[in-house]
């Protein structure tokens, strides 16, 4: 393409990588293909067959994961007779002293709160579209907020790091893990598909003109 | 699709007289102050965006100090008490023949951080004053960066489980220390750093660069 065509073109139909600002004409690749952006390899359109009531279905399962995984213990600890357990919720608020009070601020938001943020915010902006209804009052806001939460959402991180807790106390005393830990291991692998059926492109044009405006041939909810 | 690519002039937002916005990839006219769409503010080139770049990246490298020098974990077995710092922890862990969660611990927090400083610095000045390594792998260099700085923050979590669960009275006890603090500050700075930088002008270089040989030919 010429590129005085593309420049004359309505911008509204073009697409440009956000990572090297490179312009194409978008057209919404067939199901199970991916748009690249030819210079720096970017993936910008993948478009999956009922990805949105499968993303919808992951984050419900998600939202119940992380409530349960907050309430239920993850591990307990014995020795010489003394037993304790420890929730999420211990660990996130176990910084009390002083200035350490920032942390246990800080690491609540990361385990709990951003994860179930993005849970709750993709629901309820993806639902209605998944059943063909409008888009809800301030989607396209919210939605931005649900993707900047992104990075910040740390459960897998999370998850490690009980591994690692468990194998540097093993000579302190006795470690077990509780149903939580389970919890918080499904979590980890339902963000990861959640990551892969996501089309961020798709969604924020379905925002801006309905869900179905350019759906691909055969795609269904 | 190989790295042939490169060699074809992309036409870009900028050079189409258009501005793209990075968060929902919708493109507008130049003058376009918000997008229209999602709602963030429109650049065609981030030019503040190496100074926050260099902002966070000092204050992520001064929390990164006080991070190795003061202990991360206090712990008492009966009357005994002993602080590790970060590196203290690795070196008692592997001498118990957990060599490789030693690892996992000195890579997270030691190997990570300093080579996501080493890495965004360079980043930074090499749009400044050009590279002879190609975009693609400055590009791959920064996607690298986003994407593990996050897993730094295993080392904070794991004092926090530790500090919630080893409370048994004088049996065995642990408290944080004063780095667990600095630690998670410097890596929160450090991935807000890498935010900041607009790899976009990683590929402007690059269009510049062969716009002055195809001039000096």
């Amino acid at each position: 393409m010429h590129s005085t065509d593309i420049a004359r073109a309505d911008p509204a139909h073009l697409i440009a990588c956000p990572q090297c600002d490179a312009i194409y004409r978008a057209r919404m690749p067939g199901l199970g293909e991916r748009a690249v952006c030819a210079r720096c390899h970017t993936v910008l359109i993948a478009p999956r067959k009922r990805a949105g009531m499968i993303i919808i279905m992951l984050s419900a399962a998600s939202l119940i994961l992380v409530l349960g995984a907050v309430w239920f213990p993850f591990l307990k600890i014995s020795r010489q007779g003394f037993v304790n357990e420890a929730t999420l919720l211990d660990a996130a608020l176990s910084f009390t002293g002083g200035p350490l009070l920032l942390l246990s601020l800080a690491v609540t938001a990361l385990i709990v709160l951003v994860p179930l943020a993005r849970a709750i915010l993709t629901i309820y902006v993806l639902g209605p579209l998944v059943f063909d209804r409008p888009a809800p009052p301030g989607a396209l806001r919210l939605f931005a907020l649900a993707e900047a939460l992104r990075p910040w959402s740390m459960a897998e991180i999370f998850a490690l790091g009980c591994a690692v807790a468990l194998v540097k106390v093993a000579d302190l005393a006795h470690l077990s893990f509780g149903p939580a830990f389970w919890m918080f291991a499904a979590l980890v692998f339902l963000t990861v598909i959640h990551d892969r059926w996501m089309c961020r492109w798709s969604v924020w044009e379905a925002l801006e003109h309905g869900y179905g405006a350019r759906r691909p041939k055969g795609a269904a909810a | 699709m190989s790295d042939t690519v490169t060699d074809i002039p992309a036409i870009t937002a900028r050079g189409a007289g258009l501005v793209a916005c990075t968060r929902c990839t919708r493109v507008w006219p130049a003058e376009t102050a918000r997008c229209g769409r999602c709602g963030k503010a429109l650049v065609s080139r981030d030019t503040h965006s190496l100074s926050r770049v260099w902002a966070w990246w000092v204050a992520g490298v001064l929390c990164y100090i006080p991070a190795n020098l003061y202990p991360m974990l206090r712990t008492q077995v009966l009357f005994t008490v002993s602080e590790d710092t970060i590196v203290q922890g690795a070196i008692e862990l592997a001498s118990h023949g957990a060599v490789f969660v030693a690892l996992i611990i000195l890579i997270a927090s030691v190997a990570i951080p300093l080579g996501k400083f080493a890495a965004i610095a360079w980043l930074a000045t090499s749009v400044r004053r050009g590279s002879h390594a190609s975009p693609h792998a400055r590009h791959r260099l920064y996607e690298i960066v986003e994407y593990i700085g996050r897993w730094s923050m295993i080392d904070v979590f794991v004092v926090a489980i530790l500090t919630a669960l080893v409370q048994l009275n004088l049996a065995a006890s642990i408290k944080p220390g004063p780095a667990a603090l600095a630690f998670a500050l410097s890596v929160i700075f450090t991935m807000l750093s890498a935010q900041a930088f607009d790899p976009r002008l990683i590929w402007d270089r690059a269009d510049d660069d062969s716009h002055d040989r195809a001039a000096r030919a």
